[in-house]
């Protein structure tokens, strides 16, 4: 196991820098000149070539990399020209809102998809494991945006049981946070459920067919009993995986329904930062998500290695 | 993070298989439903309808009538009319962009199959970083700087797609190239470009081609999201994401309007997805 973790963590290690890599050179190389962007209509040719001077840009390119790095892995990821915030501040303030929007999303999804993929595996092939597949592959084909849209119209504007925008922080008032959360959760996880519940469900078919499920039968134990005790872990480890890729999704998801229903995530941060063309703060954003989202995947990767011992010392 | 991901793909594959006969009807219906989509979209110019960038201030979010058949949406624009020159643009992006990474992807994923090796890994782990940004944030970020051009957006969407299908063509070379015909081909003195374009090419592209279906589906989306954040094409344009994106903005002035136009943006997502399973046999 020990062995296993090393040989990913010496894997992070090359990723992570060339993501960061990436990232700058999104950030310096495209058009489009950060000094005239700040200056704005008072850019003179004297105050540009000051600034750039003042930001280190007249710098060749390789050796400007290389100083952000080390500012970046001393904690300074910069600070907007806009606000004056540094870049940790503002994604501090934003961060407990999407995750407390996320792992809401990925409940409500694992709230749905699980029960669901278990009444589908029981009797699976039956008309209403058609249905409910049916409907999965349905509902895997509506963007985020549109359910977001339809939920606001249905829950927000006709019946009007709840916020269609807006959000009160969860310290100050956590029953108003939850109810500003409901719907952007439930959009997110309506998009999310399907994923879950196909993968449990074809997990669960085969499990069924084991061995000792059939023994458990003829021991004469209940039906649940063999559902929800004996199939249901086994059948669980490729949802771990599952769950590590989401997050992409999931992330972008985020952006989308942080717009819509005008909560103050990281989501909104990276758009508002795009167009006010703000720099400093999309290239420290896109950075901080892109290494989060590789050690969270380096994290899930090493549950599953724990769940399964085949991985560990298997070929991956 | 390589291997995990590719089981699934394999699962995904695996499981339509059963659905199409099952879902004969609906597939045919799909079918059809796709074929009137490309025609419409095809026939926009030669068809009788209004311009879709032409302003009415006097019909603004006009309901349905025989001279606007899906009414009119904020600023007197006819909506059947984007819609379908939107289709247009959904489209292109939906089915130019998975081109550009059946493409390379392909090509990357073959060579890195047959051959092996130190640029296998090098292929393989320059895609590993391409996969570690969320891909609508490197898409975001991408096109904040690029601006916004329907060319642009073609090309990150395109390789956004690289890294998949570089996976599912390695994934079959790999197995292909330990096969009877390739090792005979070898013996029989074959060149390396030929062994990969006359031997294993045809028998990659399925599995790509499968891929890429879902590809078209799944890129028309993810154009939508970005044109919906007002990212995606420049304004006087429309496509199915902005649509949907100004009749939020409408909802509480004309809750009727935006809600049929929604159901409308959907239905050309659902049969494009459902059409694409079958074919992934």
């Amino acid at each position: 196991m020990a062995f296993f973790v090393a040989r990913r963590l010496l894997y992070l290690v090359p990723v992570l820098i060339a993501v960061s890599l990436l990232t700058f050179l999104i950030a310096s190389l495209l058009p489009g000149d950060l000094a005239y962007t700040i200056l704005g209509d008072q850019a003179t040719p004297e105050n540009v070539a000051a600034l750039r001077r003042d930001m280190g840009l007249d710098q060749p390119i390789w050796w400007r990399y290389l100083s952000w790095l080390g500012n970046v892995l001393q904690g300074d990821f910069g600070r907007s020209f806009r606000t004056g915030q540094t870049v940790l501040q503002a994604v501090a303030e934003r961060l407990p809102v999407s995750i407390e929007l996320m792992l809401l999303a990925q409940l409500g999804a694992l709230a749905i998809g699980v029960p669901l993929a278990i009444i589908c595996a029981a009797r699976s092939g039956g008309p209403f494991d058609r249905f409910m597949t049916g409907t999965a592959f349905g509902m895997l084909s509506v963007p985020t945006f549109l359910s977001a849209i339809l939920l606001i119209y249905f829950f927000a504007v006709e019946l009007r049981w709840l916020p269609a925008t807006g959000y009160v922080p969860f310290a100050e008032d956590p029953a108003g946070n939850l109810r500003f959360m409901v719907l952007p959760a439930l959009t997110l996880a309506l998009a999310e459920w399907p994923g879950i519940m196909r993968v449990l469900r074809s997990d669960m078919i085969a499990t069924l067919q084991e061995d000792y499920i059939a023994l458990a039968k003829a021991k004469g134990l209940k039906a649940s009993r063999i559902l929800f005790v004996h199939a249901l872990k086994p059948s669980s480890l490729t949802l771990v995986t599952i769950t590590g890729i989401n997050i992409g999704r999931l992330i972008g998801g985020t952006v989308i329904v942080e717009t819509i229903f005008a909560l103050p995530g990281i989501g909104r941060l990276l758009i508002g930062a795009i167009y006010t063309r703000d720099l400093i703060i999309l290239q420290g954003v896109v950075l901080l998500v892109g290494a989060g989202f590789v050690i969270v995947n380096f994290i899930v990767d090493l549950l599953y290695a724990v769940l399964d011992p085949r991985i560990r010392h298997g070929h991956a | 993070m390589a291997t995990l991901e590719l089981t699934i793909d394999e699962g995904v594959a695996a499981q339509p298989a059963k659905r199409g006969r099952r879902l004969g009807l609906l597939f045919w219906l799909a079918i059809g439903w796709m074929i009137f989509m490309f025609a419409v979209a095809i026939l926009a110019p030669v068809l009788p309808l209004p311009s879709p960038t032409d302003m009415d201030m006097l019909e603004r979010r006009a309901p349905f009538s025989m001279e606007h058949w899906l009414g009119t949406d904020g600023l007197g624009r006819d909506e059947l009319s984007r819609l379908i020159h939107g289709a247009r643009i959904s489209l292109v992006v939906g089915l130019c962009a998975p081109i550009i990474g059946l493409t390379l992807g392909g090509a990357l994923g073959m060579l890195a199959g047959y051959f092996r090796g130190r640029f296998e890994s090098l292929v393989v782990g320059s895609m590993d970083v391409l996969l570690a940004f969320p891909p609508l944030i490197l898409a975001l970020a991408v096109t904040a700087f690029l601006g916004q051009s329907i060319l642009n957006l073609t090309f990150i969407l395109g390789v956004l797609g690289i890294p998949a299908f570089m996976r599912v063509a390695r994934a079959a070379t790999l197995t292909l190239a330990r096969r009877e015909f390739v090792i005979a081909a070898q013996a029989l003195g074959a060149t390396h470009a030929r062994i990969l374009l006359r031997e294993l090419l045809p028998n990659v592209i399925l599995p790509l081609f499968a891929f890429f279906l879902l590809a078209v589906a799944v890129t028309i989306v993810v154009e939508g999201a970005l044109s919906f954040l007002g990212l995606g094409v420049p304004p006087p344009i429309s496509s199915w994401g902005t649509m949907i994106g100004e009749g939020r903005e409408s909802l509480d002035v004309a809750p009727g309007s935006p809600s049929c136009r929604r159901r409308r943006c959907s239905l050309p997502c659902f049969p494009s997805i459902w059409s694409a399973t079958p074919c992934a046999r």
